[in-house]
């Protein structure tokens, strides 16, 4: 474990402190915990609007004519399907299938990409990507995550803020997962209407001086900080993959419900398409959500029973403040991953009854008859 | 950091009340602090007998799981069923509705082995200066 020394720390590391956040080590980066407090961040992104620093997460830039090529050929999405301003989920695998990251390729420009994956992963996902470049290609891949700041600002009224701050274009013309650039401060700000949380939202990527500033105005605007404990509980509650725990090596991606982010059909050859070609049918597992009918909380590693023998074991769980109620995901076989199916689970030696629910455990409300209606995708 | 004067405390950050022969046990605010946001409390039936420093139960926050243990021995007569059922009373009010059991003292000397409020806040300084 790396003392604090060794940490790693954000470009907004100071403003962390100034607002009394309490850090924890993650994926070798001194990052926020929490600042009011778990639930409370994490009502605030459900209700009204919160902002995580994520910039620790990982930020290719890769241009060139080959940039697209090269994008496809990384990841499980053919990225040359992206028309510039659209972004897309992709899933970036060994050459047998296993998945090594997750991550998000935005289209910005017909020759040039920003992609985004996981900070524990950030160094292997660029070398990977940068092993991929035959002498042939016009292609480069520049990191910058040193140079820059990556916010998530996430919840009903995320629009409304963002477009207090850096003036409506950007924030109200985008629809989901669409990205553009726009400039603020005198420099480049890109924007994707995406998120980890469920919640309408936007990704923001800056130099560190704006990124410092655009920061600074969010959370003077009323935005609520809030830490890596919101970001975990908020995207189990809508139910999306966390590396490492969910998705990884020892998985395929239809096991875990990401089909859809693999292009087979006449798509580009990429790592690992042999292997989930021949994956493709034989899935015998399901990533299932659980929903807790007693007391107590499933965690990550819970054994799951089905008739007295373990059939599985949890991959993520906690408490759902939102359901009032622990929710947990887990692989079970296929012939038990019907909804409705009742399991237990194993919760420090006691017998925790639960059931198979549809996913997602959360779906952010439709907007009232009459409401302003967000942008449609 | 609230250390009621009138109280006595354990190590393990439990504060106890004792009242005749009647103790009502919690955590402090230090610990429901450290702890972050509670969830979900394991509290022992009525009727169980513990010792002083035994555990006593589980206090649960949205990322861990803690023990929490007996500051004195006695028998169990009441839990708090409503911090059971809201465990962020225990944040919110830690000395107050956020009291957890109350016990019949099969002891009374064993408060002697607790902290003061003075020693309990001299524990804690030291513990953050670690």
């Amino acid at each position: 474990m790396p003392d604090s020394e060794s940490l790693r720390r954000s470009p907004l590391d100071e403003q962390h402190k100034a607002l009394k956040a309490r850090m924890v080590p993650f994926a070798g980066w001194s990052m926020p915990l929490q600042f009011a407090g778990i639930l409370e961040e994490h009502r605030a992104v459900r209700n009204r609007a919160g902002l995580f620093d994520v910039s620790h997460m990982g930020r290719l830039y890769v241009s060139g004519a080959d940039a697209a090529a090269l994008v496809s050929r990384a990841g499980t999405y053919d990225a040359r399907r992206l028309e510039p301003g659209q972004g897309h989920y992709s899933l970036l695998c060994q050459e047998d299938g296993g998945i090594l990251d997750d991550f998000f390729a935005y289209r910005l420009e017909a020759d040039r990409f920003l992609v985004v994956g996981n900070s524990v992963n950030a160094d292997r996902d660029r070398e990977q990507i940068r092993g991929l470049l035959k002498p042939q290609m016009n292609a480069t891949v520049e990191d910058r995550q040193e140079s820059t700041v990556m916010l998530a600002l996430q919840g009903p009224q995320a629009v409304e803020t963002l477009a207090g701050v850096v003036g409506p274009e950007a924030a109200q013309g985008l629809p989901r997962r669409r990205c553009t650039e726009t400039r603020w401060q005198g420099e480049t700000l890109f924007v994707s209407r995406t998120g980890y949380t469920g919640e309408d939202g936007f990704e923001l990527v800056t130099s560190v001086e704006p990124g410092r500033a655009l920061w600074e105005k969010l959370v003077a605007a009323g935005v609520q900080p809030c830490g890596l404990g919101a970001r975990d509980t908020l995207r189990l509650e809508a139910t999306l993959a966390l590396y490492g725990n969910d998705i990884d090596t020892t998985t395929k991606p239809w096991e875990a419900g990401l089909g859809w982010a693999v292009t087979l059909d006449n798509g580009a050859d990429f790592v690992g398409r042999a292997a989930l070609e021949a994956a493709r049918t034989q899935v015998e597992r399901h990533l299932v959500c659980l929903i807790a009918l007693g007391p107590g909380i499933m965690r990550s590693g819970c054994v799951i029973l089905h008739g007295g023998g373990q059939v599985g074991r949890v991959t993520s769980g906690g408490y759902s403040p939102t359901l009032e109620a622990s929710i947990a995901m887990g692989y079970l076989p296929s012939s038990l991953a019907a909804e409705g199916t009742s399991v237990e689970v194993e919760v420090r030696g006691k017998r925790l009854p639960a059931r198979v629910v549809p996913r997602p455990f959360y779906r952010r409300p439709a907007a009232p008859p009459g409401s302003p209606k967000p942008a449609s995708s | 950091m609230a250390v009621p004067a009138e109280l006595r405390y354990s190590k393990e950050h439990e504060w106890v009340r004792v009242e005749g022969d009647i103790a009502t046990v919690g955590i402090t605010d230090h610990a429901q602090e450290q702890l972050g946001d509670l969830v979900y409390l394991e509290l022992p039936k009525v009727g169980t007998a513990v010792r002083q420093f035994e555990k006593l139960g589980e206090i649960e926050s949205v990322k861990a799981v803690s023990d929490l243990f007996s500051p004195v021995s006695g028998e169990v007569t009441e839990r708090n069923e409503e911090a059971a059922k809201s465990p962020e009373l225990v944040n919110q009010d830690p000395y107050g509705r956020g009291w957890l059991v109350r016990l019949t003292l099969s002891d009374a000397s064993e408060v002697d082995k607790l902290l003061t409020a003075e020693q309990y806040e001299e524990l804690v300084a030291q513990e953050q200066a670690e």
